[in-house]
Parts: structure tokens; C-alpha cells; sequence
């Protein structure tokens, strides 16, 4: 991990407001933000620990859990809501067996819900890993996680 | 090198492009166009060209705006109209090329429509459909019709030649040029571009910024990554003239992160922008030096509005501050900064290269020019479209759009996104202005449009706003902060059936307490959709309130399904389907919905056969059903 923390904080020394794209690269790197990495990110940016975090915890981009495997992201946009989106979320919860915002026990899967992809036209979206999944239904989204499984 | 030399030698490649004696196959490769499979016909199409040994340039370029026909392809033979086709699939485009390309038969049945001279039997002319006819193509012109990634073909389309005649002139010519467009910021408020742009000139500094605001936040809106996907550059000129008229050497664009092609498309642009001498030190041999970074966003709504999105790249939480001083006198990093949206800078760009003169012929005497809408929802052709301001509400719903979906009744048009309203069919005659939308009690917004329909429940609705913007408040000020997340705990209970007789009184006193009360924009407007939707939809309040019911069928906890005992057959389809297994039966037995086992996701409803039709939803009533399942017919 230090090593890897040593080249992003290369490639930012000295400029001007880096914090946040100091922790989108560390997060593109490591996965999450790590206790270990927000204290070295600390350290780099001459701040505390605590105002890091705070930064940090403002923005949903940033995760401080170790992620599953595959990301499930279904997005509650307002297209996706006016055509049954919460329902789809709901499926897919029921079929991993996880609360949104969470990761299965196995560390296989993390679902989220987004607030828009901007792929409106195909509501309701789905969107696992970088594959966009659209025009769904309950039944669909059955078939499409059983893929990942 | 000088720019008419550029430019001659972008003008000779692009003409090589229109009139090469290949075949050319333009691909719409934007984020929309992926998602409905655009890369997977594209791969089709270089596997059949090179099965075929037929020679065919493949180009990939922006959206036309046209959503609901993704993925497509034009295909430009030459002598021949280029013929736009839609609903492309990798199984039809093997037998479309070589149907088309070899035994020359254009496949009508597949094609939406032809561009340019000539004609071709059975398609008709593109720009007259009915989606088309009344929009205009000023700020998306290029989107589709040139490769993004190819500096090039923009300034072969008068690309950058904004950007030379203001080097030529004064800072203050160009604010007159702008002020003479009537042009008004894009993002949403609508103030006059020339006024902000003037404050910030003459500050005094010798530091200043620009920002270009590309956090498109709104859900329901994807006109600004439309419009990078498919047409940075003019973008970018526009900035690179913003900075020359208030004297900025440096720039930001704040992207958000969930626009990765457009990020991509950005930074190719900003390369060829320097290998051009359009960015860096001396401009042009102007002696104007101006640099661009690109920041990307973390996911904070609030950081659309523009002092939250400046904290942002300080790398500090993206947290609003009072004005004054407005940005113009002390923004980022306490220098004047002038910040617009990604569809202000576009109109810059062009009214410098046609003129502000030109530019004010569309639109009305206060709303100056077009603007682009997300048109989706309940509608029957989603799609980014752009308008002439003053375009009433119905033809852009009925005429553009196609009408509601399945021939449904409308409901409601909500625009603005969470700082918007919705707006009922009394309002459909009104004109898509500034002031009208105001005036109505929504916003133009930056230009989610989201037709909703007899199916969509008006108290759900204002909810789910607010439930996003209580998340996304970022909890400086108290109205916001408290504020709205009262009204959500009203909202909330008015859905579950649970509304007390006064509650959209209580609603409407908070909601007006939160608008004037608030810091910023984002808690100023959050009461919008509340306020719009108890002012022109009361019964439906009324309706969850007193009698429980929800007329539109959408609360959960106060809809039930049941099965129709002489309707159903006993197929068993719906009890095979359910993810609760809360039907019981059995093959020729009626099946019954236990209804605590419920959770209502309608699967059963979707799934049992229309001749049967036997699953019904239900609000406010009780079908009466037998208790367990029994043999069909008695």
C-alpha cells in the first residue's frame, strides 16, 4: 500500500486544493479508503486525520469499506423513479440478500443506489461493474444477477 | 501556424470526409447509445465489412438526441442521401450492409428517415419529422454529425472562428456582442450572461478564473454530457473567450465523475486545443495565455451550486457560503471568477461566431435563443431535444415528444429537477420561458423535463424529491437542514396512509419557512415540488389523507393486489413468478395473494396472461376473494 500511496502523492506534490483528487486516486487504487491510507493521505496534505475524514465523508463517491467483487448500482433518477425503479432496487435486494449500501457476507456483491446515469430513455437502469442494463423488470433483474452469481 | 491555414487544411479534410468514394458508416456511440448496445453493433458492423472485403469508413459520433431509436447508424453511400436507421441490433446490421452496400436495396422498413440532396423511396426526410420539425439545432448542430475526438471536423464547421474574432477585438466588444444576444446562463437562474461576465471584468485583480460547470446533478438530466459527449470543443471555445473578455489566465471545468466518456472526450480536446495554439501561453500570436484543468466531482449535488462547487476545488467539503461577495469580486481562492454552465459556454461560442444579432432572432423578447431539454418519463420518444424558448408545453409533449406513453392520460410535466415543479394540463398552453416557468412555480432548471402520467402519484413524487434533496443537503443552514427533513417526515406518513387533516397546511408554511430561510439555491428551491404539487394536485393529498386511497396506485401501504377468483384459471404462472411466494394454488385451483406475505411489486400483475387479466390493484377498496385456494369454477 505504501508504495502505491507514494505515487499518487508524487504526482500531487505541491498543488493547490489536491486532497480530493488525492483520495479519488488512492480509492481507483486501493478500493476503498483504508484507516491506514487516510492517515498517510493526512500526513501528505499536512492536515488531520479528522479533517480528512470530513472531507472525505461529504462526497458519496468515497467508500471506507472494503467493496464486493461485482458493483451493483440501480438508479433511482427520476425517469428510473417514475417507472418503477424502487421496485427493481427492491428485487435485487431480496435476490442478494442485501440492504442498499451494503456488501454481501462473501464480499461478492456491493449495491448502491445512484441518483442518475443519464441513460433516462431506458428506464429503469441497472448498472453491474461497467455493463448497463436497461428497460428492466423483476424478472429480468433475476436473470441478469444469476450471471455474476 | 497561422489559423487560415488551420482552418484550409481542416476545411480540405473534411470535405475529403463528406464526399469520399467509400461508403461511410456513422455509429452514436454516446453514453445513451452504449447503454442500449451501440458498441456491440458497431463490432458487427467491422466484422461484416471485413467478412465482405466492402472498403467503408466507420465513425464514431455523438448523440442526434433521438433516444428512444438507439443504438443507430447512418449509413452514406456515395451519390446517396445519408440515411439515419434506429433500433440497430448486431443480428439486423450484418443484412443491412449487405443488402444496402452491395444489392443497393436501403431497407426502408428499418430507416427513420434521410439527410441532405435527393430523395429515397419510402424514407422520409429526417428534419421533417414530426420529433424534429419543431426543434432547433443551434447549440447540439454538431452533435452527430462530427467525430468529437476530431479537431478537425469542428473547425471545419466555423469551429474556433468565435475564439479568433474576439482575439481580433476589444474584451468590451465582446460583452456587447453577448449583451446583444440576449443570452441568459443555462444552468437554471437565468441571469444575464453579459452582466456576470461584466462584474468580473471589472474587478480589479490580477488573478482572475474561470469555471465551467459541468456537475450535472439533476436526476432526469443528461443534456451537458450529451453535449460534451458529442461536441466538446465548442465548449471549450466558449471558455477560452469568457477568459479572454474578463482577463483570466486559468480555468477550471468541474466534471462529475459519473461522466467518464465525457471526461475523456474532454481531455483528447484540451491536447488538440494545445497542439493548435488554441490553449496555452500567447494564443494564436495574441499574446493571451490561458490553461485549463479539468477536476472531477465526488458525488455532491450541492456542489452545483457555485460556491460549494469553488470550496470543492479548494479540496474542501463542498459546503454553500452567503453572498455577497459574489464570485465576480471574490470566488475561487478569493479572486473574481466567473462561472457558467456547460450550455452557457456552447451559446458563447456561437454567438461569437454568427453574431449576437443573429442569435437573439430565436426565442422571445426576455428569453433569448434555445435551450436543450431531457425529455423523459411517461413519454412515447424520449430523447435530448432542443427548443426555441417559447415553445409551448404541449408541442414540446405532444408534438416533439410524441404524447404519453401506451396513450395514457397526462398528468404532469415537472421540470427543473428537484428545484423545479409540476406542472398540470392547464398549464400545457403556458410558453417554456424564464419568467412564465417562475411564474407557474417551477423553474426552467438546466433542463430535465419529466412527463409523468395517470400512473404516477403526485405525493410519491414530491417525496422523492425531497428525500433527495434532504440527502443531499449538506446541512450548514438550519431551514434546509431541519426544514426539510420535517417535511419529509409529513411527506412520508401522508404516503403510508398515516396524514393528519392539516398536514398540507403544515406542509406549505414549512415549505414557504425553508425558501426564505435558506443559504443557498439548493435549499431556496427544495420546497418547488411540494409547493407546486399541493397547489395544483390538493385532492390527491386529500384523497391520501382523509380516505386513504391513492388514486394513482402507487404508496405501497395503502395498495393492495388481488386475484379475481372468476378470472383466474389456475395456471399458476403468477405463484411460479412471485419472489415472496405469497400466492398459493395449485394447478385449476384459484390463487390467492396472502396479503402480509405481499410486498407488492406488481410481478404477478405483469405476468398473468392478458386473456385471463385476472390480478387486480387495488387502493381504498376490498375485493372479496376466498381464503385459501379452490377448484376454478366454484
Amino acid at each position: 500500500m505504501h508504495d502505491q500511496l507514494a505515487e499518487v502523492f508524487k504526482e500531487y506534490e505541491g498543488e493547490k486544493g489536491a486532497v480530493i483528487p488525492v483520495l479519488q486516486k488512492v480509492q481507483e487504487k486501493l478500493g476503498y479508503l483504508s484507516e491506514e491510507a487516510i492517515s498517510e493521505i493526512a500526513k501528505f496534505s499536512k492536515m488531520s486525520e479528522s479533517e480528512i475524514f470530513g472531507i472525505a465523508s461529504f462526497y458519496a463517491q468515497f467508500r471506507f469499506t472494503r467493496p464486493g467483487e461485482h458493483a451493483v448500482k440501480v438508479c433511482l433518477g427520476t425517469a428510473c423513479h417514475v417507472r418503477g425503479g424502487e421496485q427493481i432496487l427492491e428485487a435485487v435486494e431480496r435476490d442478494l440478500d442485501v440492504e442498499r449500501g451494503g456488501t454481501t457476507k462473501d464480499y461478492k456483491f456491493s449495491l448502491e443506489r445512484v441518483a442518475c446515469f443519464g441513460s433516462c430513455a431506458l428506464a429503469p437502469v441497472m448498472v453491474v461493474d461497467k455493463n448497463v442494463y436497461g428497460r428492466l423488470t423483476i424478472i429480468k433483474v433475476r436473470d441478469i444477477l444469476s450471471k455474476y452469481h | 501556424m497561422k489559423f487560415e491555414e488551420i482552418q484550409k487544411r481542416a476545411l480540405s479534410a473534411w470535405d475529403a470526409w463528406q464526399r469520399s468514394s467509400k461508403p461511410r458508416i456513422l455509429v452514436g456511440t454516446a453514453t445513451c447509445g452504449r447503454a442500449a448496445g451501440a458498441i456491440a453493433v458497431m463490432e458487427a458492423i467491422y466484422e461484416e465489412l471485413k467478412q465482405r472485403s466492402i472498403e467503408a469508413a466507420v465513425t464514431e459520433v455523438g448523440c442526434i438526441g433521438l433516444c428512444y431509436g438507439e443504438p443507430m447508424v447512418d449509413i452514406i453511400k456515395p451519390g446517396n442521401p445519408r440515411i439515419t436507421y434506429c433500433n440497430m441490433t448486431p443480428e439486423i446490421v450484418p443484412q443491412l450492409i449487405e443488402d444496402y452496400l452491395i444489392k443497393d436495396n436501403p431497407h426502408p422498413e428499418l430507416a427513420l428517415g434521410y439527410i441532405g440532396d435527393g430523395k429515397v423511396d419510402g424514407i422520409p426526410v429526417l428534419f421533417e419529422l414530426p420529433v424534429l420539425k419543431p426543434q432547433v439545432r443551434i447549440v447540439l448542430r454538431n452533435c452527430g454529425f462530427i467525430d468529437p475526438t476530431n479537431i478537425d471536423h469542428y473547425i471545419a464547421n466555423d469551429g474556433y472562428s468565435g475564439l479568433v474574432r474576439a482575439l481580433a477585438t476589444s474584451p468590451e466588444v465582446v460583452v456587447e456582442e453577448v449583451k446583444k444576444s440576449g443570452l441568459r446562463g443555462r444552468g437554471g437562474a437565468g441571469f444575464p450572461t453579459w452582466m456576470k461576465w461584466e462584474l468580473c471584468r471589472k474587478a480589479p485583480s490580477k488573478e482572475k478564473y474561470i469555471i465551467c460547470n459541468a456537475d450535472e446533478g439533476d436526476p432526469g438530466a443528461f443534456m451537458n454530457r450529451s453535449l460534451l459527449e458529442g461536441d466538446p470543443h465548442s465548449v471549450l471555445e466558449g471558455m477560452v473567450i469568457g477568459a479572454y473578455t474578463i482577463g483570466a489566465n486559468e480555468g477550471y471545468i468541474y466534471c462529475r465523475a459519473e461522466y467518464p466518456l465525457a471526461l475523456e472526450r474532454l481531455r483528447i480536446a484540451l491536447r488538440q486545443m494545445e497542439g493548435y495554439g488554441f490553449l496555452g501561453d500567447n494564443i494564436l500570436g495574441s499574446g493571451f495565455n490561458f490553461h485549463i484543468k479539468i477536476k472531477e466531482g465526488a458525488g455532491a449535488f450541492v456542489c452545483g451550486e457555485e460556491t460549494a462547487l469553488m470550496a470543492s476545488i479548494e479540496g474542501k467539503r463542498g459546503m454553500p457560503r452567503s453572498r455577497p461577495p459574489f464570485p465576480a469580486v471574490s470566488g475561487l481562492w478569493g479572486k473574481p471568477t466567473n462561472i457558467n454552465n456547460v450550455e452557457t459556454w456552447a451559446n458563447i461560442a456561437l454567438i461569437l461566431q454568427r453574431g449576437g444579432g443573429w442569435y437573439s432572432q430565436y426565442g422571445t423578447e426576455n428569453s433569448k435563443g434555445s435551450k436543450t431539454f431531457a425529455l423523459v418519463g411517461k413519454i412515447e420518444r424520449t430523447g435530448l431535444i432542443e427548443v426555441p424558448l417559447g415553445i409551448k408545453l404541449r408541442d414540446i409533449i405532444y408534438g416533439v415528444g410524441g404524447g404519453i406513453l401506451k396513450g395514457k392520460q397526462f398528468k404532469a410535466v415537472q421540470t427543473g429537477g428537484p428545484s423545479g415543479g409540476c406542472l398540470p394540463a392547464s398549464m400545457l398552453d403556458s410558453p417554456v420561458d424564464y419568467e412564465s416557468l417562475t411564474a407557474a412555480g417551477s423553474i426552467m432548471g438546466s433542463g430535465g423535463m419529466i412527463v409523468m402520467d395517470e400512473n404516477t402519484c403526485v405525493v410519491d413524487i414530491a417525496r422523492y424529491f425531497l428525500s433527495f434533496t434532504q440527502a443531499e443537503s449538506c446541512g450548514k443552514c438550519v431551514p434546509c437542514r431541519v426544514g426539510t427533513r420535517q417535511m419529509l417526515n409529513i411527506l412520508e406518513r401522508i404516503a403510508k396512509g398515516e396524514g393528519q387533516p392539516n398536514d398540507v397546511a403544515q406542509l406549505e408554511r414549512l415549505a414557504n419557512t425553508v425558501k426564505l430561510g435558506s443559504l443557498c439555491g439548493l435549499g431556496q428551491t427544495a420546497p418547488n415540488p411540494v409547493l407546486t404539487t399541493a397547489r395544483y394536485f390538493r385532492d390527491e393529498y386529500e384523497a391520501h389523507i382523509l380516505d386513504k386511497r391513492c388514486p394513482a396506485l402507487v404508496c405501497k401501504e395503502l395498495i393492495s393486489f388481488y386475484i379475481l377468483p372468476d378470472k383466474c384459471t389456475g395456471c399458476m404462472i403468477c405463484a411460479r413468478n412471485c419472489p415472496v411466494e405469497a400466492i398459493s394454488g395449485g394447478k385449476r385451483l384459484i390463487h390467492v395473494i396472502e396479503q402480509e406475505k405481499c410486498v407488492k411489486c406488481g410481478t404477478c400483475l405483469d405476468v398473468c396472461p392478458e386473456r385471463f387479466s385476472a390480478v387486480v390493484k387495488v387502493s381504498g377498496e376490498q375485493i372479496k376473494v376466498p381464503q385459501k385456494p379452490v377448484p376454478v369454477g366454484t
